[in-house]
């Protein structure tokens, strides 16, 4: 087997599938043999190698030359220079290595795997290698079941939705088994557009079949026949990988006529996105997948009474579905006997921002966010000072150092004020102005607003007014009071989530930061040193 | 540009429009067929909104609610290379607004406005999935640069302008 006399090592970690390591690889592979080196040139995937800032890595053995590439040239010049004309490509080596760039390269001994269990393990693109690792296991038991035992048994398990919200999931897919109709939906919602998430990305691209599996399951729970996974279309990557998986499971007789010999059938299909962030909230996604622009339905009724086409339809999102199979492979008491009471199991989060390592870690519910920023995302570095974590993501929380034994499960908002979200824990350290991050912040959820209602269209427009003038050095008292005011009214009366859940964040920052806004006010410079006052600022978006 | 003169959009056209007959029986197919038609055409003209409304028998006013009301599509042609610079939290923490002033500083451009000679556009765009490798940069629909410090940004164009 070791006969070749070039082997090439691609490092595939939760970073560089980011960098779409798994795309660099098949190019590689495409051009050794387009140029006939296939009986030349071994292509092997292993684990992280630990540098990650600058791109994905390439080991060249046996010369031992490691090589970090960006782009799809880098990939074309390494083949054409080294492989063909044994030339080592200078400007893509790489001499020195920080093994400190990831949350995988350290011992995360407290993860638990149970979503990211093949991720970055098993080459999505090989159904054997899932089923190998008990794939579809769940899936066969399910069908041996009966829809009210598996709807039971997720109920008994205390699953709850991955998405934010955090809704029990076999509640959700028992109220949609109980309507009657013809026909039903099953949808995973892959729209991820929360700033600071990239677990679902690194799930579609390290493990599509897990989630193709949950969704199969929950066809034959609910009834319904027919399912979309619904992905961001800037996600390609994720694209590609899911219908891959998709084509190879109908090859397989896992989707189609007759699942596994059975009665039951069910199709899959991939719809994209095409950059809307309220397109995440159900009732748009559906709304875009009838082919219709994205904006939120009125609730109720909710989508398993009428969904997609107004039929019954369960919508989850890709962390949810990834649950599923395990669940049902191993008993509601095996998830239960992980994270907290309210909220089994485990939760992915995305370390970013000012953290050591930053990256993706499976940990129970429960987990502390200073031990995420500290043990798993290693602290901050340049002996900085940490000053704020946003949790949960764009709709999260901010909070202060002092507040990070808050253990985030879906209670945890209620309990202490910090919230779970999507899983994301941002760390923004001292050389950052709370003014300039929540302008940052209001400005998405600004140019993100659908525009159908007027308190999420007109609020985001003056918040981002408001807190602009604080930047430059113009804000007042009243005007600081006046966030609080708006924040109440998009509350209370924006139609959907987006504008419903942008007072949180506002007030979390404006509570814990009040003195510094209002430092801002007749101040002639910004005290972080951040914000230019009075500098006409360049148009951002 | 219209359909006589151009012969390669006559061949672009035929291409669309062998995928719209491969869907066209589906429901709920504009946005996939939109994402083709840019895919192929780079940018979403109103004569191409035309062209699919009428081979889908979608009202033309659908259609072109449909293209502004999502990020994704464009009506003005784009640079060869998009580059699309993330403004997330998680990157603007990490000084995306840095590189994206030295982008623009070195190409001279406004938003969304291909460079003159054509090879660039840059757009800011929400969060890329990739915010450990925060600030990033996403040139096409693959090269992912991660960690990108404003000195990187001349070298990182110049591997696309000597692929000319
Ligand atoms: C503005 C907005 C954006 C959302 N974006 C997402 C998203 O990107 N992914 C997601 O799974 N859920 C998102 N949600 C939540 C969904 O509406 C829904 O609750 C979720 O998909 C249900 O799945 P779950 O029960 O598995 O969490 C969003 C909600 C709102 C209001
Ligand atoms: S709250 Fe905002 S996003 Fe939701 S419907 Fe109203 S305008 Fe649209
Ligand atoms: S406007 Fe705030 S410290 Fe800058
Ligand atoms: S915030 Fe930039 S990639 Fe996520």
């Amino acid at each position: 087997m070791m006969s070749k006399p070039i082997t090439v090592l691609v490092s595939i970690d939760s970073n560089s599938l980011l960098l779409g390591a798994r795309h660099f690889k098949n190019y590689l592979n495409t051009l050794v043999e387009n140029y006939n080196l296939s009986s030349m040139v071994e292509i092997l995937e292993t684990g992280s190698f630990g540098d990650y800032g600058r791109g994905v890595l390439f080991l060249v053995l046996p010369d031992d030359v490691m090589y970090s590439a960006k782009s799809e040239a880098d990939i074309e010049k390494i083949v054409l220079e080294h492989f063909l004309k044994g030339r080592i490509v200078k400007d893509l080596v790489i001499a020195e290595f920080d093994s400190g760039g990831s949350v995988e390269a350290s011992e995360s001994s407290n993860e638990e795997r149970i979503v990211l269990r093949n991720a970055g393990s098993i080459d999505p693109r090989n159904l054997e290698e899932y089923i190998a690792l008990d794939g579809y296991q769940g899936l066969a038991k399910a069908l041996r079941m009966t829809p009210e035992g598996v709807i039971e048994e997720l109920k008994k398990s205390s699953l709850r939705g991955r998405g934010g919200a955090g809704f029990p999931t076999g509640l959700k897919w028992e109220f949609t088994q109980k309507v009657r109709s013809d026909e039903k939906f099953v949808i995973c919602n892959a729209d991820e557009g929360e700033p600071g998430t990239f677990k679902d990305r690194l799930i579609m691209e390290g493990d599509p079949h897990s989630v193709i599996e949950g969704m199969v399951i929950a066809g034959y729970a609910v009834g319904a026949s027919k399912g979309y996974i619904y992905i961001r279309g800037e996600y390609f990557e994720s694209v590609a990988s899911l219908r891959g998986a998709i084509s190879k499971a109908y090859e397989y007789g896992l989707l189609g006529q007759s699942v596994l010999g059975t009665e039951f059938s069910f199709d899959l299909s991939v719809r994209l996105g095409a950059g809307a962030y309220v397109c995440g909230e159900e009732t748009a996604l559906i709304e875009s997948i009838e082919g219709k622009s994205g904006r939120p339905r009125l609730k109720p009724p909710y989508p398993p009474v009428s969904g997609l086409y107004d039929k019954p339809t369960v919508v989850n999102n890709v962390e949810t579905f990834a649950c599923v199979p395990p669940i049902i492979d191993k008993g509601a008491g095996w998830f239960r006997s992980m994270g907290t009471q309210s909220s089994p199991g485990t939760k992915v989060f995305s370390l970013c921002g000012d953290l050591v390592k930053r990256g993706i870690v499976e940990v129970p519910m429960g987990t502390s966010v200073r031990d995420l920023v500290h043990k798993f995302g290693g602290g901050i570095p340049n002996g900085r000072t940490l000053k704020m974590v946003q949790t949960g993501g764009a709709a999260g929380t901010f909070i202060k150092p002092e507040e990070m034994d808050a253990e985030l499960d879906f209670d945890s908002f209620k309990k202490s004020g910090a919230s779970l979200g999507s899983g994301v824990i941002l760390a923004i350290d001292e050389t950052h102005c709370a003014v300039d991050i929540a302008k940052n912040l209001m400005e998405f959820f600004a140019h993100e607003s659908c525009g159908k209602c007027s308190p999420c269209r007109e609020g985001t427009r003056v918040i981002v007014h408001i807190l602009n003038e604080f930047s430059k050095g113009r804000g007042t008292v009243e005007m600081f009071n006046q966030l609080y005011d708006i924040s109440d009214t998009m509350e209370e009366s924006s139609f959907c989530g987006l504008g419903q859940s942008v007072p949180i964040p506002l007030r979390s920052i404006l509570d814990r930061f009040e003195n510094e806004f209002l430092s801002h006010v007749n101040s002639p410079v910004c005290p972080v040193g951040v914000c230019k006052f009075d500098k006409p600022e360049k148009k951002k978006r | 540009m219209s359909l006589v003169n151009c012969p390669d959009c006559q061949r672009l056209y035929k291409e669309l429009d062998e995928y719209i007959d491969s869907v066209k029986g589906n429901t709920g197919v504009l946005i996939n067929v939109l994402h083709k038609a840019q895919e192929i055409f780079g940018y979403l003209s109103e004569e191409l909104q035309q062209h699919v409304s009428e081979k889908l028998d979608i009202p033309l006013s659908q259609v072109y609610g449909v293209v502004t009301f999502y990020n994704f599509f464009s009506m003005k042609p784009k640079g060869k290379n998009q580059i699309k610079v993330c403004l997330g939290t998680a990157c603007y923490v990490k000084g995306a607004d840095k590189i994206l002033e030295r982008l623009r500083d070195e190409l001279n451009v406004e938003m969304n406005e291909p460079t003159s000679d054509g090879l660039f556009s840059i757009h800011a765009v929400r969060c890329l999935g990739a915010c450990s490798m925060a600030p990033v940069v996403l040139i096409g629909e693959d090269d992912y640069y991660g960690r990108v410090s404003p000195d990187e940004v001349s070298k990182i164009l110049d591997k696309y302008r000597r692929a000319e």
